[in-house]
């Protein structure tokens, strides 16, 4: 049993970290332009797909660092040229474009790379097992992963509170008109900032990406997931980010490690539930079954009784 | 959004062609086009227009007129589905003697229930939170349709017979035509249903409440009820949908309900145009379209509708309804020829371009995707080898030159344009 | 002039009525499987073996009922039982009598639905289903019906197989199932409970899990699970992207047991799990690949290969699919999908294996050598992916040991 919590622990913390490279860009979008952004877990997929392409010429190394800044370059251009121009339209266009973005995403890396699974592997270098404990093995690649997460997190924390640059990200966060009336350029910062956060994302698509395996659907699977966590810890709030990413990924893992059903805990109360009934499935229903649909249940539940989600100060 | 409000004259004083005209045509139209259209797969297409037709305008009550976006609304389509698939095994069963005809109403009382569960904590709030709700409303109910099982039948669904109802004048739906002909039933009475609540105050106030629901409040309505009548209506309408689709395919699944489906409606409502009554049939006609014939030429046709949703968002975002309609006062003032050459001058190297363009594409795609050694492709009946130059440069120069064409001819377009709408000063349509 | 032009005219005509004739004479035959989404790699790969086996073996050969060839005609279901229906009708609109499709039990469960209400209700254009991978036993057991043939064997008699393997290793204490969550991974399961129990009873279950098919991102809590569990072995049915992400994430805990699998080679499979499963990795199929038993096999798959150097030959049910259907419409005279269906009941027929196999004629489940390969890259001949490593035969079970009784009760049209 220890064994079982110590690993789903350490699993739960290396999604909890991917996920927050994901929601940290999503939730700066988010608060400095509005626009909640249905495409960004397509720029993590291209990232995985960029670095694919780059470690087949180059290796690995060299995609860590160029696939994220292509991927940015990618972001801050559909900003400048796509979303600048949808803005006229109004927020639900902006919403709207951002999904059809994250279809077209999908059809255009199916086109280009077709839509089989990518033989994505994580360098040589990190393929062995860091530590064995009780047996099992935990990889090196998973530390290196948590390592890229830390040290993202960090990097973020310094420019946003210690560079004249974060300072003037926060301050178009809070206040976009005075801002541009004391004489930033907000739209430049705008575009900067969209880029960055694709950014992010496309350097933990290279990451996850020979974990999670490489294939169009992986955008999909998570899309909705960093919404939710962006929703949960509240708009604008990266602490609030980081918080229920970690909420999520441990929420996720110890959901399908521990194995408790319904039928437990009647069979504690004593209860016999007919099984034959309409019902019947609610009474077999085991933790890991409901895993997938945890996240939403949260949201849901946070939307009605906390619209501004755990640390956020305002509802949109 | 504003400027795409609905503005019809009031039409208290209009003469009855001009008021139930369009309602007779649609009969007449909807009676004989399996006349016109009368393969086996056109009657099946045409079924599949009308399920969503109706769903597409169940969600417009949202979009358009109410201002709601929903990334969740499959779900009381699917729900309805389900719903009378279940009654749909009760009459085989003999639990209950119903005609078949009348089950898409229990989809949508099913529908409606549950609009109002999820709407009376949904629509207490618009914009973005009720984007987000509808959102994590719509995964929930899909993920536990694959649980439930009892209910939503797992993965492979729930599967029906239609033809086990009695039987009223030897109809008993064996053949697809007879299916239309009862979609076809539906879909006039609920456009009718749809189009009469729009009249209504409640319709009229819904759209109230999008523009400015401050001011809605002030006169009075409560914009939380406003929303959540909509939001019901919607429901009911979208449940209806769902029945009728369970009748067609006699099996309802779990991709009814789930976000793709969700994703559909928006994305056809969109491109057929959220601010005018007629836009989602038309989208809804559009895509179906796209989707059972495109899909027989290329393999590709999902990123072409990527790219027309795209398209269509950034520059059209009236739809292309709106795209018709802006044409409305040229045409009052009987000034359409003025535009046709310009059209004309524009429209054909745009075709080129676009011709180019797709055929550049399925090219790639052929290279990529053929076996080895086969490098013959065909092309609108043209044998070309895409390992030799010449397909490329045609390709190739297609795009390029009519893209630099299509471009050259922009301003004498607007120009001609300018002048088609010239004394009209506060014409609307045309403000893009 | 006048007479000049009317020949001209009815020269036209004939040539044209000629076309058409010739066109009439093509067999078509509907490859109804996922072209996009989550399962594409798996059902385009199918669809290039289809395409192969056709041309290589009924076409070159002078096609069937003296020259009438056939014709594959692909239709995207997007694994949706929906679409699928919706491809089902486009392809009876488009003239194609035979249906073939096998990704996903769910999908062919709703598809033999529809096809036997097709048929009876359309008596003069009925169509047959060609099922050539959906292995859940309800299939050709409590749902059977004279229109569906099963190529493939279905997911009890490779669990009989595969328990006979595992029966005479008593190495393994605890096995671990793991499973997809619809009708073939609940059928995978079932059937594991109740060989292991017939014929292990020491054996203890450990675990029992199902996850939702396609959707799970990333498959390292369930390998922690299994690793806790203290498994000697894992049984899993999944397949696609599935199979990829739990392999992949077995592997990288380091577990050293055996895995058995139905599906875990080919289309970026056998690539991406790579030296991590190499002698881990089990496999249960038909169609003994390495070391091959026949020439014409041989030549057969090096022919697919210079053709399609990125697939493989992932699926030799397709083979027996084409040619026992050629087979059984040259027996018929006829390919009216009635007579096609009496001539292929009970038909016996001999693979490019060399194999001996049967459609049993009371549920139309096709009784095959059931073989358990391992992945491994020594003494490979035919590789998978490109990779070096393939599946190794350790064990065949002959076709009456894996066979089992069906429930099944035909109604035949008369």
């Amino acid at each position: 049993m220890f064994e079982l919590i110590f690993f789903s622990l350490l699993n739960g913390i290396v999604t909890g970290l991917l996920l927050f490279m994901l929601a940290s860009g999503l939730t700066l979008i988010f608060s400095m332009m509005g626009v909640l952004n249905f495409a960004h877990a397509s720029f993590y997929m291209l990232g995985a797909y960029f670095a694919y392409t780059i470690s087949e010429y180059v290796g690995f190394w060299p995609g860590l660092i160029i696939a994220p800044v292509l991927v940015g370059v990618l972001g801050a251009l559909i900003e400048r040229y796509g979303l600048r121009y949808v803005h006229r339209w109004g927020h639900v266009a902006e919403l709207i474009f951002t999904f059809g973005l994250a279809f077209l995403i999908e059809e255009v890396v199916s086109f280009i790379w077709g839509k089989e699974t990518k033989a994505y592997q994580e360098p040589e270098i990190l393929q062995f097992a860091l530590f064995t404990f009780f047996g099992q093995d935990f990889p090196a690649y998973k530390a290196f992963m948590i390592f890229i997460s830390i040290a993202i997190c960090i990097a973020l924390l310094l420019v946003l509170t210690r560079t004249r640059i974060g300072l003037i990200i926060q301050a178009a966060i809070s206040h976009p008109n005075m801002t541009a009336m004391l004489g930033h350029n907000v739209p430049f910062v705008f575009m900067g900032v969209f880029g960055v956060g694709c950014a992010l994302a496309g350097l933990a698509g290279v990451i996850a990406g020979p974990a999670l395996t490489t294939f169009p659907g992986m955008a999909v699977v998570l899309g909705s997931i960093v919404f939710v966590i962006v929703v949960v810890g509240g708009l604008g709030s990266l602490g609030g980010a980081f918080v229920a990413s970690l909420i999520i990924g441990l929420m996720q893992t110890f959901a399908i490690s521990l194995d408790y059903s319904v039928s437990d805990i009647l069979s504690v109360l004593n209860i016999t539930p007919d099984s034959e009934g309409a019902l019947r499935d609610l009474w077999t229903l085991s933790l890991p079954q409901v895993a997938p649909i945890l996240p939403y249940l949260l949201l849901v539940l946070i939307l009605i009784f906390r619209p501004t989600g755990l640390f956020g100060k305002r509802e949109s | 959004m504003s400027e795409i409000t609905n503005t019809q004259t009031d039409e208290i004083s209009v003469p009855f062609v001009k008021r139930f005209g369009p309602w007779i045509f649609l009969a007449i139209g909807l009676i004989v086009l399996p006349y016109i259209f009368s393969s086996n797969i056109a009657v099946y297409t045409m079924n599949l227009m009308g399920i969503f037709i109706i769903f597409a305008l169940a969600y417009n009550m949202l979009l358009g007129q109410g201002g709601m976006l929903s990334f969740g609304h499959a779900v009381y389509f699917g729900l309805g589905g389900f719903m009378s698939v279940h009654f749909m095994n009760y009459v085989e069963a003999e639990v209950v003697v119903l005609p078949m005809f009348i089950l898409p109403i229990f989809g949508g009382i099913i529908g409606l229930i549950f609009a109002f569960i999820i709407g009376s904590f949904s629509t207490r709030r618009a914009g973005t939170v009720f984007a987000m709700i509808s959102l994590g409303v719509g995964e929930l109910i899909a993920a536990c349709s694959l649980i439930f099982v009892a209910f939503f039948g797992g993965e492979e669904g729930v599967t029906g017979d239609r033809t086990m109802g009695p039987e009223i004048l030897g109809i008993d739906f064996a053949q697809d035509i007879e299916v239309y002909y009862l979609i076809a039933g539906w879909a006039f009475i609920t456009i009718g249903l749809m189009y009469l609540f729009s009249r209504t105050p409640m319709g009229r106030m819904a759209n109230a409440v999008r523009d400015n629901d401050e001011r809605a409040e002030f006169i009075g309505y409560s914009q939380v009820r406003v929303r959540l009548v909509s939001f019901c209506a919607s429901g009911f309408f979208a449940g209806i949908a769902g029945g009728l689709f369970a009748i067609n395919f006699e099996i309802v699944t779990e991709e009814n309900l789930n976000a793709l489906t969700s994703g559909v409606v928006l994305l056809m409502t969109y491109i057929g145009g959220v601010g005018f009554f007629v836009g989602p049939i038309v989208g809804a006609v559009i895509f179906t379209l796209l989707q059972t014939l495109l899909s027989n030429y290329t393999e590709i046709w999902q990123l072409y509708v990527g790219l027309l949703f795209v398209l269509t968002v950034m520059y059209v975002p009236q739809g292309l309804t709106g795209l018709i309609a802006m044409h409305i006062p040229a045409y009052k003032m009987k000034r359409m020829s003025g535009l046709f050459v310009p059209y004309l001058r524009i429209g054909v190297p745009s075709a080129i371009m676009v011709a180019g363009m797709a055929g550049f594409l399925e090219t790639v795609h052929h290279v990529r995707s053929a076996a080895v050694g086969e490098t013959m492709m065909s092309l609108i009946g043209i044998e070309f080898d895409t390992h030799t130059v010449v397909p490329w440069i045609i390709v190739c120069g297609m795009s390029i030159s009519g893209g630099f064409f299509a471009k050259s001819q922009v301003s004498q377009l607007r120009e001609a344009w300018d002048t088609a709408n010239a004394p009209q000063t506060s014409n609307e349509g045309a403000s893009s | 002039m006048k007479i000049r032009s009317m020949i001209l005219a009815g020269a036209a005509l004939a040539t044209l009525s000629a076309f058409t004739a010739q066109a009439a004479e093509t067999i078509k035959i509907a490859f109804v499987d996922p072209l996009s989404g989550p399962f594409a790699s798996t059902g385009s790969s199918g669809l290039q073996q289809f395409r192969y086996a056709v041309d290589e073996l009924v076409n070159k050969k002078g096609g069937v009922l003296g020259g009438r060839m056939f014709e594959i005609v692909a239709y995207d279901n997007k694994m949706s039982p929906k679409e699928s229906l919706i491809q089902f009708k486009r392809a009876i609109g488009e003239g194609v009598h035979f249906i073939a499709q096998g990704n996903s039990s769910g999908v062919a469960n709703a598809l033999t639905d529809a096809i036997k209400k097709h048929n009876k209700r359309n008596p003069d254009n009925r169509a047959l289903f060609l099922n050539y991978s959906a292995v859940d036993p309800v299939l050709t057991n409590a749902k059977c019906n004279f229109w569906h043939f099963r190529f493939d064997a279905n997911a009890d008699i490779k669990m009989n197989a595969l328990t006979d393997v595992i029966k005479v290793n008593t190495d393994i204490k605890k096995i671990y199932l793991i499973g997809q969550d619809y009708s073939f991974g609940k059928a995978v399961a079932a059937a594991a409970v109740r060989f292991l129990g017939e014929k292990r009873p020491d054996i203890e279950i450990v675990g029992n899990e199902l996850h939702p098919i396609g959707k799970v991102k990333d498959f390292t809590p369930y390998a922690t699970k299994i690793r806790a569990s203290g498994a000697d072995a894992v049984i899993t049915g999944n397949w696609g992207a599935d199979m990829v992400g739990l392999g992949k994430a077995i592997g990288d805990t380091g577990l050293e047991i055996p895995i058995y699998t139905y599906y875990a080679a080919n289309d970026g499979i056998t690539k991406t799990i790579g030296a991590g499963g190499k002698n881990k990795i089990r496999l249960v199929h038909e169609g003994p690949l390495n070391p091959p038993r026949t020439e014409a096999y041989k030549a057969y798959h090096s022919g697919f290969k210079a053709k399609n150097p990125d697939k493989d030959i992932s699926q030799f049910r397709i083979v027996n699919t084409i040619q026992m259907l050629a087979a059984a419409i040259e027996k018929a005279g006829s390919d009216k999908p009635i007579d096609v269906a009496r001539a292929l009941e009970g038909m016996k027929f001999t693979t490019l294996h060399g194999e001996e196999i049967v459609m049993r004629a009371e549920d139309h489940q096709m009784l095959q050598p059931i073989h358990i390969s391992v992945h491994t890259d020594e003494n490979i001949t035919f590789d998978s992916d490109n990779s070096g490593f393939g599946l190794l035969v350790e064990k065949s079970v002959p076709a009456s040991d894996a066979a089992l009784p069906t429930t099944c009760k035909m109604k035949r049209p008369s």
